[in-house]
């Protein structure tokens, strides 16, 4: 490998200016000839039988083409534990059932039939508190499960918990205890380009799906299944990513709407577009799961954890999608953020009639570190112990194995910890005018290398090298505007030895694209640059060999070329090389002679004899070296392939044990704030953001993934949620759920990189994309605290609620 | 149906005709008639700013506006303000591009175009009213940081042509 001349620089994205210029298509932009727009109908209850579905009047609407319900398609099983059907013809268990769609020749006329849609329900009683539904005797949700054997209770067949070491022991150890029940609602992802999709028949009966995605190889096996449903055993689906317009968890399911789209282009022989609108995205796509905590934690005299016991109560909603998997992200900071010997965590998920949540960044994580982190807070002061002091005790290090057996390689969280308790002023100082004033801080603790949970945690790239020095890249995760075509790029530039726009990241297409399990727990740079490094590695190989025979002609060419007057070879993009001195007529080529494929290199497009001499004709451009091995009897053309593994292990969930993930990312957020006593409007005053991303590979890309996530932090902790009332969506639009903008972030924000070299990442990198926003929330609850003096277990810290924590009397 | 007109609309410096329905709002006869998809749809109530374009030089939200009140008015959408050579971009996206102010990119358009009518009213403007003039536009991806630093950087090297006027 050349040394790192692009990795660590600030380099624009290659999408960049399609992007600033509105040339990128997205599932918004994209039209297929002859395409019919879909639009679905939902309940009009939490929990009902259907009894009847009149659809004759929407058929008769000119410009309809097609109008389907669950009683006339076949049946298409959706997520994980397969009790979700596309369209719902038994009952409808929550707000968002959809029951019947329409095609039509616009999106006007599909939104007018669905009106013209009759359905007659039986009501059901319904039951929307989780605790309620685990009662003996509260609405069944599901009869039966998806196997078609009937349930005993609400609760989700899905076990994760952790018990290791022995808890009343370790509590009778503890010299103190404290306990907390923390609260953290749905809030949705809000992407600013809604979720849609495209769905197309071939006259073979293969489909192509234009689609929303974060997880392209993942759909192309739930839609083919979809298509073995439908009685088209053998066809194919090829998955289309599409420019994103933000993912964040949106797209790590298939969802219902593209089941729809799938039976409604089958139904029409035509492609179908199904699009949300704005409102249709808050009120029918999953947002992030909401959770109960209870968390005890203890320690010793000194400070020492003794313990940990954190309990997870999830409302599922109707349906099992990857909401209910959140315990096992939990479970890694759970038993592995600071060292603690004793740990429990059971999690219980429950059936009700409300939305179902989906994956958001983070996905689990965010809501178990509030818990963790204000405790911790709260069992430093319980201790008499400052609070930066009780988080250096007990700070993770290299080489520890935690309680679930995560094997921490490198760990730069005792310096992420200094970098906040340094860049904020920790004393107390008066808040002005009346305010008060609080700082606070809080750690995370992520998986960096990517994460198991399913057997192949793989990803595969493609490289393919052109007869003009290209270098086509293909790869199955997903650009969804984090930067990774930009980082793959730098990465591949680097280690390849080529400029960096000579590497040419393609659009990600199941038909091009090699398997990747999908793109989330902050896997896409570590894994795609891991398999880059390995293809780029066998490219060289080859192309070496190959300049062992092909480069004394190349060089000898050249020369003579050089001497004919004609131009010498010119580095990639660079200026032309100094023509004053042309080479003597005696120039000695024998050092290009009889040379083994280790002496070339390849630095920036040109091709050279590591010791050869330091002259523009003993530098040959790679496209010249790559059209000689092309064109001759014989001839090769140079394409790589890779697929990478990580070195970790599939948790065993029932015993939540396993080392999950490859590497591990720490990192810690402080904030200074100020808060007004009288109307409990918060001011954050600055951000720290120190994070042990192992290297920094991409910083224009790193620094918006910590900036980004910040903001997404800190809508959690003051402003979002997803407002409910017997299962309908209160709020469905930005006005009445807010989210940060560019006025709520005008606070100064450090931005701390801590280079801790993880050995098995690439270029000692890790995962970056999601911890920004983890602990953002706990630490500006332990500012406020700071600043109150009383707890805020409830997110969003909303003013009404700080409010009411400062007088508990007040309604 | 046969209310449907033909609007005569000065689109970016050039006059386009288009069919309309009274109820027709500009973002769809944009993005539909016209074909100019880099106005984007983000929410069809004015509170995310990814539709903005301009109307005689004000940014406002194009689907809040019916497209028959904007014939013999000045429309710039974000293809406006593409510089004529081919491969060339105007200063406040050439900006956008080099800080990272484009993530998932949907709502730049959006954002761009306002702080194009921002520049063109205040050619150096304070951080705090950059802040002010953006914060109708919703971002999900960069935290708002790099965006500002894009239009702060836009304006310090001159904003070079003017474009629809």
């Amino acid at each position: 490998m050349t040394g790192t001349r692009f990795v660590g620089t600030k380099f624009p994205r290659p999408e960049a200016p399609d992007k600033v210029s509105g040339r990128a298509l997205y599932i918004h932009d994209v039209v297929r000839p002859g395409m019919l727009h879909g639009a679905i109908k939902h309940s009009a209850h939490a929990h009902a039988r259907i009894l009847r579905i009149d659809t004759s009047r929407a058929e008769a609407l000119p410009g309809v083409e097609a109008v389907i319900t669950g009683f006339d398609t076949p049946e298409l099983r959706v997520g994980f534990l397969r009790e979700n059907r596309a369209l719902k013809r038994d009952k409808v268990r929550n707000q968002r059932d959809e029951i019947a769609a329409v095609a039509a020749r616009d999106p006007e006329t599909a939104r007018r039939a669905l009106e013209l849609i009759e359905v007659e329900y039986e009501v059901l009683p319904a039951v929307f508190d989780p605790v309620e539904a685990m009662r003996e005797g509260a609405p069944r949700i599901h009869e039966v499960d998806g196997r078609g054997r009937p349930t005993r209770d609400n609760r989700v067949p899905m076990e994760c918990r952790h018990h290791s070491g022995d808890l009343e022991a370790a509590k009778e150890r503890s010299a103190f205890r404290v306990a907390g029940d923390y609260e953290v609602p749905w809030i949705q992802q809000s992407c600013m380009g809604t979720a849609g999709c495209i769905a197309e028949f071939d006259a073979n009966g293969d489909l192509t799906v234009w689609a929303k995605t974060q997880i392209p190889f993942l759909a192309q096996r739930d839609f083919n299944r979809a298509l073995e449903e439908m009685g088209l055993e053998g066809r194919n689906t090829r998955v289309i990513v599409t420019t994103l317009g933000g993912g964040f968890g949106t797209g790590l399911d298939t969802h219902c709407y593209e089941y729809i789209a799938i039976l409604l282009a089958h139904r029409t022989g035509r492609p179908v577009k199904v699009l949300m609108d704005r409102e249709e995205e808050f009120r029918y796509l999953s947002p992030r799961q909401s959770a109960r905590v209870h968390i005890e934690q203890g320690c010793d005299e000194e400070g020492r954890l003794t313990y940990r016991e954190v309990r997870v109560l999830q409302d599922n909603g109707a349906y099992a999608s990857w909401g209910a998997t959140f315990p096992t992200v939990m479970l890694l900071p759970v038993t592995s953020l600071y060292k603690v010997p004793v740990v429990h965590f059971d999690a219980e998920i429950v059936y009700t009639n409300n939305t179902y949540a989906q994956a958001m960044r983070g996905y689990g994580n965010p809501e178990v570190t509030m818990a963790i982190e204000s405790n911790l807070d709260e069992l430093a002061l319980a201790a008499g112990i400052d609070r930066l002091e009780i988080r250096r005790i007990n700070c993770n290090e290299p080489g520890e194995v935690t309680p679930m057996g995560a094997r921490v390689g490198s760990c730069g969280l005792r310096a992420c910890i200094e970098a906040c308790a340094e860049k904020l002023d920790w004393r107390a100082k008066p808040g002005r005018n009346g305010r008060l004033r609080g700082v606070g801080m809080a750690s995370m603790l992520h998986v960096g290398g990517s994460g198991r949970i399913y057997r192949s945690d793989a990803s595969g790239i493609i490289l393919k090298l052109d007869d003009f020095g290209n270098v086509n890249v293909f790869y199955g995760g997903v650009e969804m505007g984090q930067g990774l075509h930009s980082t793959i790029r730098l990465a591949i530039a680097d280690s390849l030895g080529v400029l960096p726009e000579k590497v040419r990241v393609n659009p990600t297409d199941t038909a091009t694209c090699p398997w990747d399990v999908g793109t989330h727990a902050s896997r896409g740079a570590f894994m795609a640059c891991n398999a880059a490094l390995e293809a780029v590695r066998k490219l060289r190989a080859r192309l070496f060999a190959y300049c062992v025979d092909l480069f004394p002609r190349e060089v000898e060419r050249a020369l003579r070329k050089q001497r004919a007057g004609g131009p010498p070879p010119r580095p990639e993009g660079g200026a032309a090389p100094d023509r004053s001195s042309p080479p003597s007529a005696e120039a000695d080529l024998s050092f290009a002679q009889g040379r083994a494929p280790g002496d070339f290199e390849l630095e920036k497009g040109l091709v050279f004899v590591k010791d050869g001499p330091d002259a523009p004709w003993a530098k040959i451009p790679l496209d010249r070296i790559l059209r000689a091995i092309h064109f001759r009897e014989g001839g090769d053309m140079l394409t790589e392939t890779a697929f990478y593994d990580p070195p970790s292990e599939l948790p065993d969930w029932r015993e939540g044990r396993g080392n999950m993930s490859a590497a591990y990312t720490y990192g810690a957020q402080a904030v200074e704030l100020e808060v007004d006593p009288e109307t409990g409007e918060v001011e954050i005053l600055r951000f720290v953001s120190a994070m042990d991303i192992g290297k920094v590979l991409n910083p224009q890309a790193l620094d918006g993934q910590v900036l980004g996530g910040l903001a997404q932090g800190l809508g959690y902790a003051l402003y979002e949620e997803v407002k409910t009332e017997e299962g309908a969506i209160l709020n469905p639009n930005f006005t009445d759920y807010k989210l940060p903008t560019a006025h709520e972030m005008a606070f100064p924000v450090d931005l701390v990189y801590v280079e801790t070299d993880e050995p098995t990442g690439p270029f000692g990198a890790k995962g970056a994309g999601e911890p920004g926003l983890v602990p953002t929330a706990p630490a500006i609850a332990n500012a406020l605290r700071d600043a109150l003096g009383v707890s805020l277990r409830t997110l969003p810290m909303t003013p009404e609620r700080i409010l009411r924590a400062l007088d508990p009397s007040a309604s | 149906m046969t209310r449907t007109r033909i609007l005569r609309l000065k689109i970016n410096g050039h006059e386009r005709e288009v069919a309309a329905e009274p109820n027709a709002i500009l973002l769809d006869v944009l993005r539909e008639g016209l074909g100019l998809t880099g106005t984007k749809r983000g929410c069809d109530m004015g509170t995310c700013g990814c539709c903005n374009v301009l109307l005689d030089g004000r940014p406002v939200n194009s689907c809040l506006v019916l497209a028959w009140d904007c014939e013999d008015r000045e429309i710039t959408t974000i293809e406006g303000l593409l510089p004529e050579d081919p491969g060339a971009l105007h200063p406040l996206q050439e900006a956008w591009a080099e800080t990272g102010g484009s993530q998932c990119g949907f709502c730049s358009p959006g954002f761009i175009v306002t702080a194009e009518a921002l520049l063109r009213e205040d050619p150096e403007p304070t951080e705090t009213r950059v802040r002010e003039a953006l914060s109708g536009n919703l971002c999900r991806c960069t935290g708002y940081k790099k965006i500002v630093e894009a239009v702060l950087k836009a304006a310090r090297s001159g904003r070079g042509v003017e474009v629809g006027s």
